[in-house]
């Protein structure tokens, strides 16, 4: 059994849709939910947690699919910041360009970017996917704990800054590196993670081709002698 | 937070609906500014020596009569008065100088809002919704218009603390963001002889722009300037009566949207401020980049009007 339910935003309220996602939705017979007249409101679909596929038409606000457990959501069309903000796990697809922090302190799943995602993209990240077809803004995974980004286009500048134990690979150019991130030899097994995510995300592209960028764990340890030089 | 609209129209025959197309970007944006708002409307410039003086005279007291009879006497020459609610557009061949000296000599309560050839300026307190209603924002026709939704972080809550901030003629600025050293640099200007009417961080980026401008600076050029000058957090958006410009900060931590048509370039704090507008599924739609001027020139009615004839 498959029923789809339609939600058109500009007669619901974006709070009635999501009381719906997060009430009635789990153990009913609805498998697919359409979202129309999204008009670039937010925290459509924030806070789902059951296995359904969920498609926006248009241009969405912020926090889209924020928090994200199971489901798949796609947008078709542009997003605000912080897409898939904090998602756990299932897919978020973004059919146009996202605005920042996408995939903020995302804990798994995947989050992909059809087109270019700006800055600060994959912040924190503390074990969730995130591949971008296009480019990413500057400070794009500043932080990042643990977890994968995949940059198929251009990174902006200080890419990786503080970076922890999140690994980023980036298919263009590299504005600049930030602190203590640092580019590292392609291993077998980088190549083999990469065909498998660029695979899972849909996308085109040679994976040997890809760089490498890690953290050098240099700013582990507090160095008061290095007056705050990095 | 505060939010900031723009829109310059490329299509003459949609001016008539500039206001109608506008209010709705500025309600939305209430959400992010609620605390008052403004907005700079460009009309046709006037044949010289005339020029638009916007005035906000608070309080309810208004006789707009009698300050039309008075300014009329002191011109002695052709002076219209559109007065609405508390905000009076006075167009008058008086110089901005004299203009200045008249007010503060006969007209104290009265505060002049902006000076130009093309210029009329808005500002109140208020939900930004009430504010176009009273000031009927709606009627506005015009080339383009700048506007702000304004809550409060660093300076009071005020009229004269509202954006748009003007300087010079024809000239205004809103602002989404905060500066760190609006001190350091209006403690600078005023050594020049410069004039403050408020300790607001905006009136400061406004006052250094206008500055420069009058040093000879082109108004790109003077951004460029101001990247090494003014410290903190923008998103500024900027009105001429030839063009809007955008630019926003290196960290670019306020927001920003533009989406453009054949008929129009719009600008928003955030999508949903456009998803109103004609066209807009079709448009481009942008996030601007960090430290990246952009400029789009009001198209000139006449010039289209002749080409239409021509062909």
């Amino acid at each position: 059994m498959s029923d789809t339910r339609d939600f058109d935003l500009a007669e619901t309220s974006v709070r009635e849709l999501n009381q719906f996602l997060h009430a009635e939705l789990p153990g009913s017979e609805v498998t697919r939910i359409n979202v129309q007249n999204p008009n670039g409101q937010h925290s459509i679909g924030a806070g789902l947690d059951c296995p359904v596929e969920v498609e926006i038409h248009g241009h969405a606000g912020y926090f889209i699919a924020g928090m994200n457990k199971q489901a798949r959501v796609t947008v078709n069309g542009n997003v605000g910041w912080s897409v898939g903000e904090n998602m756990m796990s299932g897919e978020v697809r973004v059919k146009g360009h996202a605005s920042e922090s996408a995939g903020a302190s995302a804990h798994g799943g995947l989050l992909v970017i059809d087109g270019d995602a700006s800055s600060r993209c994959g912040i924190s990240l503390k074990g969730g996917n995130v591949v971008v077809a296009g480019d990413v803004g500057h400070f794009s995974a500043f932080m990042a704990q643990a977890g994968t980004m995949v940059v198929c286009g251009n990174a902006g500048a200080n890419l990786g800054d503080s970076l922890y134990e999140a690994v980023i690979y980036v298919g263009g150019s590299i504005d600049s590196l930030g602190a203590d991130a640092r580019e590292e030899p392609m291993e077998a097994s980088d190549v083999e993670t990469l065909r498998g995510l660029l695979a899972e995300a849909n996308l085109e592209g040679d994976a040997e081709s890809f760089r490498r960028v890690g953290s050098a764990r240099s700013l582990y340890h507090w160095n008061a002698e290095a007056h705050q030089e990095y | 937070m505060c939010g900031i609209v723009g829109l310059l129209i490329r299509r003459p025959e949609l001016r008539t609906s500039l206001g109608q197309l506008a209010v709705p970007m500025l309600d939305c944006m209430g959400d992010r500014g609620p605390d008052s708002a403004g907005l700079a409307v460009f009309e046709n410039p006037l044949d010289a020596p005339a020029l638009r003086f916007s005035l906000y005279w608070p309080g309810g007291g208004a006789d707009w009569d009698a300050l039309l009879e008075q300014h009329r006497q002191v011109a002695g020459g052709d002076v219209t008065l559109d007065a609405n609610a508390d905000n009076g557009l006075l167009t008058s061949p008086v110089s901005p100088v004299a203009v200045v000296e008249w007010l503060e000599r006969e007209w104290p309560g009265v505060d002049l809002l902006s000076v130009g050839s093309c210029i009329r300026l808005f500002k109140d307190e208020g939900h930004p919704r009430d504010i176009a209603s009273r000031y009927g924002f709606e009627s506005l026709a015009g080339t383009h218009l700048v506007g702000h939704t304004r809550m409060a972080t660093e300076s009071m809550v005020s009229p004269a603390h509202a954006h748009p901030f003007t300087a010079g003629e024809d000239f205004c600025l809103v602002h989404n963001g905060s500066l760190s050293n609006p001190n350091s640099v209006r403690r600078r200007l005023q050594r020049r002889g410069i004039v403050f009417q408020t300790d607001n961080d905006t009136e400061a980026g406004c006052r250094y722009l206008e500055w420069r401008m009058r040093e000879g600076d082109s108004l790109e050029e003077a951004i460029e300037a101001s990247f090494g000058e003014l410290d903190g957090f923008f998103t500024f958006l900027m009105a001429t009566a030839e063009k809007m410009v955008l630019v926003r900060d290196a960290f670019a931590c306020k927001p920003a949207v533009v989406a453009e048509t054949d008929d129009y370039v719009a600008v928003g704090s955030e999508f949903r401020a456009l998803a109103h507008l004609p066209g807009v599924a079709e448009a481009d739609v942008y996030e601007p980049s960090p430290q990246t001027i952009y400029s789009w020139a009001v198209v000139d009615a006449a010039a289209t009007q002749t080409a239409a004839v021509v062909s």
